[in-house]
């Protein structure tokens, strides 16, 4: 009885021990290089889950069929494990731990929004896994000292600060006076932190500064305060339904401000949603099709619409590019390293500077990248039809920005 | 703290409109909750999940070209036989049974309903756009949108012909039995099980209608019902039970006082404002009935 219980645990362990020193070698498996993510496929991330994961794929397919990763002379083709988190940072935390752990992924791609990032990013810092993040902007996970973490994307803070800029621009150089409305959530109070830092360098006023509740969906008191008090700014954040039920209700309460700025605007789909009512709104955005960045592999923004758009059948949000430029920032960091150890590669992203479609890509200590500003563009409509163009930064501009915003009664 | 209300009084009376007009539409949703728990006493946490099913069959209406406002007649005609098969399939079960264990099931089919829209209909926030318009008051100082206006007298108009409806019909006079006394109802031949699913599909179609109305009003996403339950379940407390009128002023106060609390309070304190309310209401009722030497059923 004694000896067969011996028995059972000895070959337990042993077991235990081949199943992880089997998939300990998971991280390179003859020509592929296994990348791992947790991504929400379900739950209430699921759409722009599917984005990251679509940018993802893209990226994967392209550099494969183009000749792969080159590293000691040799090619390798890369391939990702996906698992779904369900929207949830727990889940996601656990599902970054069983990547590792049991899958032997060495090196991991993020998850959508900042939320999640950073429940997977103590996870990787802990095994010492690099992860390039696309879809993490919060500030405080830039602030933490993480030295595994890379994200291609501007952090939250620079969101709208150029929209204070661009309204003090139109003003002659002159202080102009601001109201804002963010949602209490670690984005979005970013988003403001940059704002606030605006209104301070530029020497504005702040005139409203609401702090919506996450389960609000009716902005009618803070914008009845914005009709009273006559800014020139309104600064709106608060995910794709803050979006729609800004413009919604600003159209419907007849709000006039010269300019209003605001996040989330492609996400929400607000020109197709409001078509005309969402006019002159301006959002901004980690990218647009337009940008006259280059790479190898995407050949530049309007190319990767055009493929994406026939690949999948939508054209891509700014949440599907970034996530393919992290692929692109990846195979750059294997081919510089020369080296699948995951010092080395990590030690090579923190040296990445390079140019990919969706931008310029250089990180600074913190992990953020540096080196790509954020675009506005405003939506603007001929009839029924409304596109957006991007006004801001005016190096990139397709279009003259439409300021101050014609009034209600003129439109 | 935030004056500015006091500075520029026209906001006040924007304020009140507001929140009586959005007042309105929670009293509708309360209302349906207030009738289910008197008549079966169960607390139903899908309250709000079912409302925004009643939003996306607004919202397929919408993109397939109808206009949204037939959503109140198409909605809760599809959502009454939503809740008729959730009764039977879930809550027939749970009815005669403790209170808790209706709160999970009930739980259940919230997230059971959560998953399945999102399933269904994706994870984006969608919307209807009625095109109503906006009435301008006072020299275009107070505005309110038409939809709102629309919203609040469908609600009333539901909720009158519902009251009307239990007054007159046989099969009204039945729940009202029920919620009295079921076990008196059943000797006295009223058909309780069918009573309770009537009961319950009444409910859902209820929510079909503040859906509809909430879609074009606001916006809908599958997981934007729990506040939804939760205010209606503060309309219903605040109200009490089985007190319709009381469900109507209860949930137009607080509408206004949230409105007010947003102004003077800052936002973020808007809903625990609410909250704060809710709890010194209980505290004062409780001190009332122990004064009175009452107990609290």
């Amino acid at each position: 009885m004694k000896l067969t219980k011996i028995i059972l645990s000895f070959v337990s362990a042993l077991a235990i021990l081949l199943s992880t020193s089997v998939t300990s070698f998971a991280k390179v498996v003859g020509d592929k290089i296994v990348l791992g993510s947790a991504i929400s496929l379900t739950g209430k991330y699921s759409s722009n889950g599917v984005h990251t994961q679509n940018g993802y794929n893209m990226a994967v397919d392209r550099i494969n069929s183009m000749g792969g990763v080159k590293v000691g002379g040799k090619t390798y083709k890369f391939e990702i494990i996906y698992y779904d988190d369900e929207s949830n940072p727990k889940r996601a935390a656990q599902l970054a731990e069983r990547l590792i752990k049991q899958d032997g992924v060495e090196y991991m791609l993020g998850p959508y929004s900042s939320g999640l990032t950073k429940a997977i990013a103590p996870v990787t810092e802990k095994y010492g896994v690099p992860m390039v993040e696309a879809n993490g902007a919060s500030r405080s996970l830039f602030t933490k000292g993480y030295k595994y973490l890379f994200a291609v994307l501007a952090p939250a803070n620079l969101y709208l600060d150029v929209a204070i800029d661009l309204a003090v621009e139109k003003n002659g150089g002159k202080p102009v006076s601001v109201a804002m409305a963010f949602e209490q959530d670690a984005f979005s109070q970013d988003v403001r932190l940059g704002v606030l830092d605006a209104i301070k360098r530029t020497g504005s006023k702040k005139l409203i500064d609401d702090k919506l509740p996450k389960e609000l969906n009716d902005m009618a008191a803070t914008l009845a305060k914005v009709k009273a008090v006559k800014p020139d700014v309104l600064v709106v954040s608060g995910h794709t339904k803050g979006a729609l039920t800004a413009i919604r209700q600003i159209a419907e309460m007849k709000v006039d401000v010269p300019m209003l700025a605001m996040t989330h605007c492609d996400a929400a789909k607000l020109s197709k949603q409001h078509g005309k009512n969402s006019q002159y709104a301006l959002c901004a955005s980690q990218w647009h099709k337009t940008l006259t960045y280059k790479d190898d592999f995407f050949k530049d923004g309007m190319t990767y619409d055009a493929d994406f758009t026939k690949e999948f059948g939508y054209a891509p949000p700014y949440q599907a590019a970034e996530s393919s430029a992290a692929l692109l920032v990846f195979k750059d960091a294997f081919e510089r390293a020369n080296s699948f150890d995951k010092v080395k590669v990590r030690d090579a992203l923190a040296d990445t500077n390079m140019q990919t479609f969706y931008g310029n890509i250089k990180f600074a200590e913190g992990g953020q990248n540096v080196d790509k500003p954020m675009v506005l563009f405003q939506v603007m409509c001929d009839g029924d039809k409304c596109e957006n163009k991007v006004v801001a930064p005016t190096k990139w501009a397709s279009a003259e920005l439409i300021h101050p915003i014609p009034s209600w009664s003129q439109r | 703290m935030d004056f500015l209300i006091f500075q520029v009084p026209i906001l006040m009376v924007q304020a009140s409109l507001d929140g009586i007009l959005l007042g309105i539409l929670f009293a509708l949703i309360a209302y349906g909750m207030a009738l289910q728990w008197g008549v079966m006493n169960i607390i139903n946490i899908a309250q709000g999940d079912l409302v925004i099913l009643g939003g996306y069959i607004t919202y397929f209406m919408y993109l397939s070209g109808i206009h949204p406002a037939l959503g109140v007649i198409v909605a809760p005609a599809i959502m009454y036989f939503v809740g008729v098969g959730l009764y039977k399939l879930v809550i027939n079960k749970v009815v005669d049974r403790d209170l808790f264990i209706s709160i999970l099931a009930t739980f259940g089919i919230s997230i059971l309903f959560m998953q399945l829209m999102n399933f269904a209909f994706g994870a984006d926030v969608v919307l209807a756009n009625s095109d109503f318009g906006t009435t301008m008051l006072f020299n275009n100082s107070v505005t309110l949108p038409n939809s709102k206006i629309f919203a609040a007298v469908i609600s009333i108009i539901f909720a009158i012909g519902l009251v009307f409806y239990m007054k007159k019909s046989k099969l009204g006079r039945a729940i009202r039995a029920t919620a009295q006394n079921a076990r008196a109802a059943k000797i006295l031949g009223v058909d309780t099980e069918k009573v309770y699913a009537a009961t319950f599909g009444i409910n859902a179609a209820l929510c079909g209608v503040a859906g509809a109305l909430v879609a074009i009003t606001f916006t809908i996403h599958p997981y934007m019902g729990l506040p939804y339950t939760i205010r209606s379940f503060m309309i219903v407390i605040i109200a009490g039970l089985g007190n319709l009128p009381g469900v109507a002023v209860s949930g137009m106060g607080l509408g206004v006082f949230e409105e007010f609390a947003d102004y003077i309070l800052g936002t973020e304190f808007r809903i625990g404002s609410v909250f704060l309310l809710l709890v010194l209401i209980l505290v004062y009722r409780r001190f009332k009935l122990s004064r009175k030497r009452e107990y609290l059923k």
